[in-house]
């Protein structure tokens, strides 16, 4: 072994010996975790929920709700697919911000907006059980 | 000839008379008026959803739709003898939005009729309703045809008299369509005594057309594309050999037969709404029987939006649905099968994929 070497090792155990007692596995996690991690999922949906029926996410006091009341009729299994109003393959994400901008007369959001994120969630959870059909029409 | 040419001759989304006059021949409108006395028309136009932003600002979209609507139906050749509307023309019930409907539906130039709905309702019970446009249930006689217009939106006193904060409060539980704290709409018991003894001295072969803003069926009770007591509803017309169910609140193209009661709905001036197929976890009852319009394109304000013209022809009526953006639809009772049906669609082999809902 050179020294080069010797050194490398020295470092290694040192690292990994100080880092013992924060050791987790990648593939271990309990049930406590799952059911954590659904929450967390769950309030965003509630959220979503919350914005898809504000009167307050456009400027004229028209929500999401008022033409898809269960987020029906927004397909998000369809995504992405190609749009001939806009000539190009577009993101269910974008499908929210025309609906912003137009029937909601609001601004559109950041496409990693926590509130996008929210109605993403909410429009896919109510959509839940149905096949993946990217791109269909 | 099978085709109506009295709706498909009269009907103003044109381009000019020489085209029509030219598209439909004078010999199948003469075939058509054999028998004139048995035949009149009427424009329904229907949920426009008026909705009121501040001072004097109404949202535009939905007020396009109305204005739209009344425009189209003053210029209908021959004029329809009277309008109905089928309800909700408020989004919220308030005096602003009542008035500024009002005062949109005051251009008809013809007598027109008003069903009221959940949005007019829910505020003050139809109190300003009343004030402008007369009782909630109410019938009258037109050409031989017994007209009954209902009141279907109610609900259970308990959901109505809650201790609610303000009558906003329960305008907004019962606006929201998919909301779960809202309650079944139901004619109640009142209502159909009234019915009862308002039917006694129709004759049986007289044809009877009913106007309600709920569906008279259980189609899905989440949307409440539901009404509650619709079986008691439905026996009281049964025994009648023609009868007609026109109905608003579902904003999309249903029709149904159920026994000797015909089930058609219309358009909203406002926005279409999604089939209740369409959502996933929706335990429905949909009539098989109804060919769906197009599905929507976002793009289009007024896409799968419209109104229509009724032409009463012996007793049973052929509804021109007036679509925007779309080719016009018309949907009949065909004689041959005892149920509605759409002259084009009705045919598996000619449906379009936009037709298809999912
Ligand atoms: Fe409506
Ligand atoms: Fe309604």
């Amino acid at each position: 072994m050179t020294r080069k070497h010797i050194l490398i090792a020295a470092a290694a155990i040192a690292l990994v010996g100080s880092a013992a007692s924060l050791w987790i596995r990648a593939d271990e996690f309990t049930k406590k975790d799952l059911a954590r991690w659904q929450n967390e999922f769950m309030s965003v949906v509630k959220k979503g929920r919350e914005l898809w029926t504000s009167p307050k996410l456009g400027t004229k006091g028209v929500a999401c709700a008022q033409c898809h009341p269960n987020a029906a009729n927004t397909h998000p299994e369809t995504y992405p697919k190609f749009q001939k109003q806009l000539g190009r393959v577009a993101t269910l994400r974008e499908m929210f911000n025309w609906c912003l901008m137009n029937p909601l007369e609001g601004k559109p959001l950041a496409l990693d907006d926590p509130r996008m994120i929210a109605m993403e969630a909410y429009a896919t959870y109510e959509r839940r059980g149905v096949p993946l059909a990217p791109g269909k029409h | 000839m099978k085709d109506h040419p009295i709706t498909r001759r009269d009907f103003i989304k044109r381009a000019g008379a020489a085209t029509a006059a030219s598209a439909f021949p004078l010999t199948v409108v003469e075939m058509a008026f054999a028998d004139p006395s048995q035949r009149f028309t009427f424009a329904h136009i229907s949920d426009s959803h008026i909705q009121h932003v501040q001072g004097s600002e109404f949202v535009r979209n939905w007020d396009r739709g109305l204005i739209r609507a009344v425009a189209e139906a003053n210029l209908l050749t021959p004029k329809p003898d009277f309008v109905i509307f089928g309800g909700d023309l408020a989004q919220l019930g308030t005096k602003e939005e009542l008035d500024h409907g009002a005062e949109m539906l005051s251009r008809l130039k013809y007598k027109t009729h008003c069903v009221l709905g959940e949005h007019d309702y829910y505020l003050d019970l139809g109190e300003y309703w009343s004030k402008l446009f007369g009782p909630h249930y109410y019938s009258f006689d037109h050409k031989g045809v017994h007209f009954v217009v209902l009141n279907s939106i109610l609900t259970t006193d308990e959901w109505t008299h809650k201790k609610w904060p303000t009558p906003m409060h329960r305008m907004i539980e019962m606006a929201g369509l998919d909301n779960p704290n809202g309650s079944p709409f139901m004619v109640g018991e009142k209502q159909r005594e009234w019915l009862r003894k308002d039917l006694e001295n129709v004759s049986k072969t007289t044809p009877v057309v009913v106007f309600s803003h709920s569906p008279i069926q259980k189609l899905y009770k989440g949307w409440n594309f539901w009404t509650d007591d619709a079986e008691q509803v439905q026996a009281l017309l049964q025994p009648f050999e023609k009868v007609t169910v026109i109905y608003g609140h579902v904003h999309q193209i249903q029709y149904n037969q159920i026994g000797n009661i015909t089930f058609q709905s219309v358009m909203a001036t406002a926005w279409p709404w999604p089939y209740p197929q369409s959502y996933a976890h929706a335990k429905h009852a949909m009539p098989k029987l109804t060919v769906p319009m197009n599905r929507a394109d976002p793009f289009f304000e007024r896409d799968a939006t419209g109104w229509q013209f009724v032409d009463m022809e012996s007793g049973r009526v052929v509804v021109e649905y007036n679509l925007y953006n779309n080719t016009n639809r018309v949907v009949a009772y065909n004689p041959a099968t005892r149920q509605p049906e759409d002259r084009v669609y009705q045919n598996p082999a000619k449906r379009i994929p936009p037709q298809n809902h999912y």
